[in-house]
């Protein structure tokens, strides 16, 4: 295993995200707060309460996922995107490292970052409403298992695409969407039974879900149900990861 | 002496079908410096693009130093250095940090002396802490080989090191090479001036067309670069070569009406005058003399060139 490889793409990673710290901590925290303002006040003073919770409080695992699920993406796509895009991926290439370590260094760094995003958000949400994590290590847990798999979504995404605007297109055409529309700022069973059935075929609620059990105790499907479908999405992800190394799919010729 | 990079019938064709590599089987020998010399497009940096790990062969096989490049890549890759022929830093990074990366991808331990070193003898240590943006061509090619030397390579390949590069860096680029081979590192430079490759090499070799066309001793092609040879055409042909003219080594042009003698210019004596001596006593008549001299320029673009 060479360590010092993981490590340096690790720290080299890290390095590139707080070398810019407005950019990548400040305005995920101020967009936050925005989202408080305009769903916790305006829309909370209409739904006071989903299923005995404060709407303000009950949007904040949907905020933190938004956030963590869209700098995972956009963080790791850009990491990998950009060596390739202007040609510094040859060293990565001619080291002696495997898919593996080259894998960790860059998801890790990746994952880190929007952990890191996560938490600060959450403390953020302190200073807006009263709110109390009812199952910590289960929060943690989610919380590390989807910054790693869209971390690994994201490094795919990176990899696949071939220029800018295909870097941009499924985080806007496909994540941001099912984000909204997992429930990140209602409840499943706020909608008509038909919708019911329909957003059950969307990940990302699964994801959410647990997520807000781990804080409140509610969810929209059962937390086992949310556990195995993150797991399953973890695994896939990797796997892919594992194919497009094994196959050298858009990196070597 | 052994050979360190072995190339046994590499091929290489890319998706679209093209074929860049047509089986080149070429030892590399520890401690040499070798010349890659060859056109645009011949297919230098594919070559050093494969033993490097960072394209795919499409059959063959290479070691370095007795490990295979993809079975046991990791033995052999950190044995590499490479330093290519594009300029492909990361703009907002600084000189040092990028250095310290490409150390630690080899799977090193940090070791800041050892990087200083490094950088001073490549008259970088005063940029140490400069953005790669904010340094200009020639500097950004320096930094490229530092990193290229970071983790200690055995093998160090130079793309083009010293395209758009001025006269005097291009010398200090040749005395960092000879330093290099001094310690002991084998260098493989691909390059497209020949005078270059004289001045550098211990081996000469011509790529055109995806083909290995000739790999020879430097001092060796020299010797044939002073050669010359002279042609005489005869008035009336002369199909057996007189036996009083057998210690000139004649032999026949293209036609039994011209010969032809080859002799070493920068000989003491050249013989020419015997030999046109001994012609006219054996009664053969001339009509017209040529001479021409071979030079690398020459051997290489007849290598080179088209031929039917
Ligand atoms: N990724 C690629 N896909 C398809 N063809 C390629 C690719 N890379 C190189 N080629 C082709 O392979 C041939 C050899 O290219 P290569 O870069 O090895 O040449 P070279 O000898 O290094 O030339 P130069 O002196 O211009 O650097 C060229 O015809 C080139 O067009
Ligand atoms: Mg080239």
């Amino acid at each position: 295993m060479n360590w010092q490889a993981i490590r340096a793409i690790y720290l080299f990673e890290m390095a590139r995200t707080f070398r810019t710290p407005t950019q990548s901590l400040i305005s995920p925290v101020i967009s936050t707060a925005l989202y408080f303002i305009v769903f916790g006040s305006a829309i909370g003073s209409r739904i006071q309460e989903v299923e005995g919770v404060s709407y303000g409080a009950f949007i904040v695992p949907g905020l933190i996922m938004l956030s963590v699920l869209t700098q995972s993406i956009s963080n790791a796509s850009f990491g990998i995107y950009f060596p390739k895009f202007i040609g510094a991926i040859y060293e990565v290439l001619s080291a002696p490292v495997s898919a593996f370590e080259i894998t960790v260094g860059y998801v890790g760094a990746a994952a880190t970052k929007s952990f890191i995003i996560g938490i600060v958000i959450l403390i953020t949400s302190f200073f807006f409403v009263d709110i109390q994590v009812a199952h910590p290590v289960w929060m943690f847990a989610f919380l590390i298992l989807t910054c790693l798999s869209f971390s690994l979504l994201g490094f795919i995404i990176g990899i696949w695409a071939r220029n800018f605007e295909q870097l941009q297109l499924i985080p806007l055409l496909v994540v941001t969407p099912l984000v909204f529309l997992g429930g990140a700022f209602y409840s499943a069973s706020m909608l008509p039974p038909l919708w019911q059935k329909i957003t059950l075929f969307n990940p990302v609620l699964y994801l959410i879900s647990g997520f807000r059990w781990s804080f409140f105790g509610l969810s929209d499907v059962p937390v086992g149900i949310s556990l195995a479908a993150i797991t399953v999405f973890f695994a896939v992800m990797l796997s892919a990861v594992w194919w497009i190394f094994r196959t050298g799919w858009r990196i070597k010729t | 002496m052994s050979a360190i990079v072995s190339i046994d019938n590499l091929t290489k064709t890319y998706d679209g079908g093209f074929q860049a590599l047509k089986g080149v089987t070429l030892d590399i020998e520890e401690g040499e410096i070798l010349s890659l010399l060859g056109p645009n497009g011949a297919g230098k940096t594919t070559l050093i693009s494969i033993i490097c790990g960072i394209t795919n062969p499409s059959t063959g096989r290479v070691t370095v130093g007795g490990h295979d490049i993809i079975s046991d890549f990791r033995a052999a890759r950190r044995l590499l250095g490479l330093v290519p022929q594009e300029i492909n830093l990361q703009p907002l990074e600084r000189v040092m940090n990028t250095v310290r990366f490409t150390r630690g991808l080899f799977g090193q331990r940090p070791d800041d002396a050892y990087l200083e070193k490094i950088l001073t003898q490549l008259s970088l240590w005063d940029k140490r802490d400069a953005q790669i943006n904010a340094l200009s061509g020639g500097m950004k090619r320096r930094v490229l080989i530092a990193k290229a030397l970071s983790h200690n390579p055995r093998v160090l390949f130079l793309d083009e090191p010293t395209a758009g590069v001025d006269v005097e860096l291009r010398k200090d680029m040749w005395e960092t090479v000879r330093e290099l081979q001094a310690e002991g590192v084998t260098i493989i430079l691909t390059t497209h001036y020949i005078e270059e490759a004289e001045a550098m090499s211990d081996r000469i070799g011509v790529i055109a067309k995806g083909e290995l066309m000739l790999v020879e001793e430097k001092t060796a092609l020299m010797n044939r670069m002073g050669q010359k040879r002279m042609r005489i055409d005869l008035q009336v042909p002369l199909p057996e070569i007189p036996s009083s003219l057998a210690q000139y080594n004649l032999s026949h042009g293209e036609t039994p009406s011209s010969l032809v003698y080859d002799y070493d210019a920068k000989g003491e004596r050249t013989g020419i005058t015997r030999l046109l001596n001994d012609l006219s006593a054996a009664g053969i008549v001339l009509r017209d003399v040529q001479t021409s001299q071979s030079s690398l320029e020459d051997i290489f673009v007849s290598l080179v060139e088209d031929r039917p």
